[in-house]
């Protein structure tokens, strides 16, 4: 048998390794709500599992998300997790070649050069050595990048890179000697026995001034304590993101999602997050106001270990800028979500004195303004007047008696309190026989389509004046003036209209485009979900992003979200309109039709 | 000729009025610059005054007294101030249209603007006919008469008071001072008007801190039946016959309200005029929000952190017309204080 004591760390911590993984992997399991089971069965045997290794070996050993933040940074994962993948492969058949069974020593593939001392020849065993060599010296490349980056991160395209935790450190740390150790105790050995290839063959002559015959064991031992060290803090560290990434990425290609409650679904996202740190730069959070530490790395990080303090939770816009930048792909808003969710739930009924009134019949399209809408009142206005030269028959829900659609309430974490206001606009909407609603709120948008049960087409404005001037039931004309158009966040990252309100912006002026746009634009500051942010520094996010969408001087500012208008509005900065109001300011009046031309005679002769 | 001081005056409002004057009676030479092309800056907004309901252009015809003809006062109109720097010594003025003035000293009483209210576009000034603001309502009750723009006589008036004052949102923290007394004034003006009609007030706190203003106060309530409310509007919208309707929380019942009056009238606050901020900005003596900052709110208030240059009235803070007054006289006290130790 090919033993030596210095063996037993690497084989001691491999086991330790594997038995928490295991012990860890089935726990969480066991922790999956029923839907995401569910999702598992049915989905294991299907060709998603091939997707999804498909996946696995794009993100977790190429880091294809990576490449594509930065070349540099991408390479530097790539070579430290598919090198290393590589040559496990690779030491392990060429070890099992040699001992002419798939059943040798686990441990002979790690150490095979020191065991393997002589040239004896087997099948293709001459293309190994200058293999396994080149394999560690592109591992050794991403290594010295890593140390690079620690000391500089900007050469890595990375503004802030994330500070660590203790296990961090030894995992860190023994990471980093790992691959210069094996280099050394095989290049020791290959000055002893020859058996080293163009990188070890050369550094072994280079050490053959000491004296290895001594040395070369110590070198081994090291070597193995590294590996030792590096495993038994793996679970501990954020190394656990390499196990824990490739499950996760079978359990998303199986179809799981993340609900509304802390699931082992949860779990697994959390440990899959490698702390690659990008998601700090892209927080405006960080870069426009200065505020640390509440970064999604930082909250899955406090979240994973359980100190999460309430700050980190909850001083977050829920923008969702991070969470299209992620290259892992983690549910980082939905995730906060949950965490900021009540347990208790409250007794009291707040909405008691809401009376709604129900439609009085039937209509084919309902409009649902939103409490923000109502704060600007011109976006309704702009609205009625579209909805009358269209000649739609609409009932406007909320005119008079509105209920909050409850999706602010939900965002603070009172779910009980937001299924009561829920369950009061799904009566209204139900009653009023419609097949249609419009909406001028984002949010009430995101809220219709995701927590609402309704059997009913959903629409934000913008898409519903998209199609109105598609289907030429209004005419427009084109203002020639300039405007930048303004992605809000529950629209943009949040349901993915991104055209709709170009298609239509387009048509009524010279539509300009900004630094920020579509999943890269930026929060106007003024988000619901954060309730604690400091005044200060929602101005210092407003700023910064009407800065940035103003740097071309456009005649208006659009947005399609009247929170958004509120918050630029107060920037005073550039005329800010709502999509809905350009729109009315440039229906055409020669295209009306003579119908409603007598209409508005009369009512001017009222007005007179 | 002897040599006199001469000193620059940037605005013909109350604080400047008081100031010139001042200084020409110590016989110094004073030249006056109006952006405008009338004197008397924001007290032409106002019919009558509180808390005495003293005819404003009265006080206005004692406030000018001596100084429009003046010898040592030399107002000119139609001047902007772009511009103003110390060099060697003296303080040079630019006006927008390339004219250039010269003094010993200057004094800023560029006082204040009013806030706009289509900022708070919830309130749907600019957007709803009969949402007014408090200054449109002194012009109407100038002409005698508050009416709706249909020409009816308002049945019910709501004032809502604190816009644009004591509001994070639009980042002015700041009481505007003048503005619950002035709802007071001109609700007991309306009921005297119309006393069939009636009026309510909107408020956060009622702020009654001068002479005669918490009697006027009780009196609103007492006599005239006007009723309080405490409570933000938080937004209005307009009925088919254009009416304005509030909504609002009465948070002292703690619980929601809604009210459909004729018209609403805001009582819009007190912000740093353009000229206020430009010309403290390029003194380096900016304080919050756009104001002056005075070299020590209590024993150098018409000091600036430049040395010659004063201010007076309202460019420094909200205060009322009667504090202004007393200000500009206290501003040439000091400016006459310093021509002599730099003689
Ligand atoms: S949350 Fe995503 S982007 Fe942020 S550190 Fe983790 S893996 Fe990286
Ligand atoms: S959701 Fe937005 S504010 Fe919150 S951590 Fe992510 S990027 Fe920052
Ligand atoms: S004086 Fe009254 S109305 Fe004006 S800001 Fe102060 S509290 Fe508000």
């Amino acid at each position: 048998m090919n033993y030596n004591p210095f063996i037993i760390p690497f084989t001691t911590g491999a086991i330790i390794l594997f038995a928490i993984i295991i012990y860890k992997f089935i726990a969480w399991y066991r922790k999956l709500d029923k839907k995401q089971r569910f999702y598992l069965r049915k989905n294991i045997l299907t060709f998603k599992s091939i997707e999804a290794i498909k996946e696995s070996f794009l993100e977790a050993l190429i880091h294809r998300n990576i490449y594509k933040k930065n070349l540099l940074l991408g390479y530097m994962h790539m070579s430290l997790a598919f090198g290393w993948f590589l040559l496990i492969i690779f030491g392990k058949i060429e070890a099992s070649l040699h001992a002419q069974t798939l059943f040798e020593e686990p441990w002979l593939a790690i150490f095979f050069r020191y065991f393997v001392r002589d040239e004896h020849k087997f099948f293709m065993s001459e293309i190994f050595p200058p293999l396994m060599d080149f394999l560690l010296l592109v591992i050794l490349s991403g290594v010295l990048l890593a140390w690079l980056k620690r000391f500089s991160s900007s050469l890595l395209g990375m503004k802030k890179t994330t500070r660590h935790s203790k296990f961090d450190k030894i995992a860190l740390a023994s990471l980093w000697w790992i691959f210069p150790l094996r280099l050394l105790s095989e290049s020791s050995t290959a000055a002893l026995t020859g058996n080293g290839s163009f990188l070890t063959g050369t550094v072994g002559n280079l050490m053959a001034v000491l004296n290895l015959q001594y040395f070369e064991i110590y070198f081994w031992w090291a070597y193995s304590i590294c590996l030792f060290a590096f495993f038994v803090s793996l679970p501990f560290s954020r190394y656990m993101h390499i196990p824990t990434e490739v499950v996760f990425i079978f359990l998303k290609k199986w179809g799981a999602t993340a609900g509304e409650e802390y699931s082992g679904y949860t779990d697994f996202q959390l440990n899959a997050c490698s702390r690659c740190g990008i998601c700090i730069d892209v927080c405006q959070m960080n870069f426009a106001a200065n505020i640390q530490n509440v970064q999604s790395v930082y909250f899955i990080r406090d979240t994973r270990y359980k100190h999460l303090k309430d700050e980190t939770a909850n001083n977050c816009l829920m923008c969702g800028r991070c969470v299209e930048a992620c290259p892992v792909g983690l549910e980082l808003t939905v995730i906060r979500q949950q965490l900021r969710n009540k347990k208790e739930i409250a007794g009291k009924h707040y909405y008691d004195y809401t009376k709604p009134q129900e439609a009085d019949k039937k209509y084919d399209i309902v409009y649902f303004a939103g409490c923000m809408t109502h704060l600007t009142p011109s976006i309704i206005i702009s609205m009625k007047k579209i909805f009358e030269e269209a000649g739609i028959n609409y009932w406007f829900m909320d005119e008079n008696k509105g209920t909050c659609c409850g999706r602010p309430m939900r965002q603070q974490g009172f779910i009980q309190q937001s299924k009561d206001l829920i369950s009061i606009n799904q009566k209204l909407i139900n009653s009023s026989g419609a097949k249609t609603l419009v909406t001028s709120c984002p949010i009430c948008y995101k809220s219709f389509k995701e927590e609402y049960v309704l059997d009913i087409e959903i629409k934000h404005h913008s898409e519903f004046i998209n199609e109105l001037i598609e289907n030429n039931k209004i005419k427009i004309q084109n203002s020639q003036k300039s405007i930048v158009y303004h992605d809000p966040c529950e629209l943009g990252r949040g349901s993915g209209i991104y055209e709709e309100p170009r298609n239509i912006l387009a048509k009524v002026g010279n539509l300009k485009s900004s630094e920020f746009e579509k999943q890269n634009s930026l929060c106007c500051g003024g988000s619901l979900s954060n309730a604690i942010i400091e005044l200060e520094d929602q101005i210092k996010i407003r700023n910064h992003a009407l800065e940035n969408l103003t740097a071309c001087n456009p005649d208006i500012l659009a947005t399609a979200c009247p929170l958004c208008k509120k918050t630029f509005v107060h920037g005073n900065k550039a005329k800010v309109m709502d999509i809905a109001e350009i729109i009315a300011e440039n229906i055409s009046l020669q295209n009306q039709s003579s119908k409603h031309k007598e209409k508005n005679k009369i009512k001017t002769k009222i007005e007179l | 000729m002897e040599n006199k001081k001469t000193v620059l005056v940037i605005g013909a409002g109350p604080a400047g009025i008081s100031a010139a004057k001042s200084l020409a009676n110590d016989n110094i030479s004073v030249t006056v610059l109006e952006k405008e092309d009338t004197f008397g800056g924001n007290i032409n907004n106002w019919a009558k005054l509180f808390p005495n309901f003293k005819d404003a252009g009265e006080v206005k015809s004692s406030l000018i007294q001596n100084f429009v003809n003046n010898q040592n006062i030399k107002i000119v109109y139609n001047k902007k101030v772009t511009e103003l720097k110390k060099h060697n010594q003296k303080w040079i003025a630019n006006t927008s249209d390339g004219e250039v003035f010269e003094s010993d000293a200057a004094i800023l009483s560029t006082g204040f603007k009013v806030f706009d209210a289509q900022y708070k576009e919830e309130l749907g000034y600019g957007i709803y006919p009969n949402v007014i603001t408090s200054v449109e309502f002194e012009k109407m009750y100038k002409n005698g008469k508050i009416l709706t723009v249909q020409g009816s006589v308002p049945k019910k008036i709501a004032f809502l008071n604190c816009v644009g004052s004591r509001d994070e949102k639009v980042g002015n923290h700041y009481c505007s001072r003048i503005c619950c007394i002035a709802a007071v004034k001109q609700a007991i003006e309306f009921k005297e008007l119309y006393p069939q009609s009636e009026a309510f007030i909107f408020y956060m706190d009622i702020r009654m801190a001068g002479q005669f203003y918490e009697e006027l106060y009780r009196k609103s309530q007492e006599k005239h039946g006007v009723v309080y409310i405490r409570g933000r509007i938080s937004e209005t919208s307009s009925t088919i016959d254009k009416k304005v309707q509030i909504k609002a929380e009465d948070t002292l019942a703690a619980t929601p309200l809604r009210m459909t009056v004729d018209m609403l009238v805001l009582m819009i606050g007190v912000e740093a005029s353009k000229s206020t901020t430009i010309l403290s900005k390029q003194n380096n003596i900016d304080g919050p929000y756009g104001f002056a900052k005075s070299k020590d709110i209590h024993t150098a208030d018409n000091y600036s952190n430049e040395n010659g240059l004063f201010l007076a009235g309202s460019c420094k803070r909200p205060l009322t017309l009667t504090e202004t007054i007393a200000d500009g006289k206290s501003a040439a006290i000091s400016v006459v204080e310093y021509l002599k130790q730099t003689k």
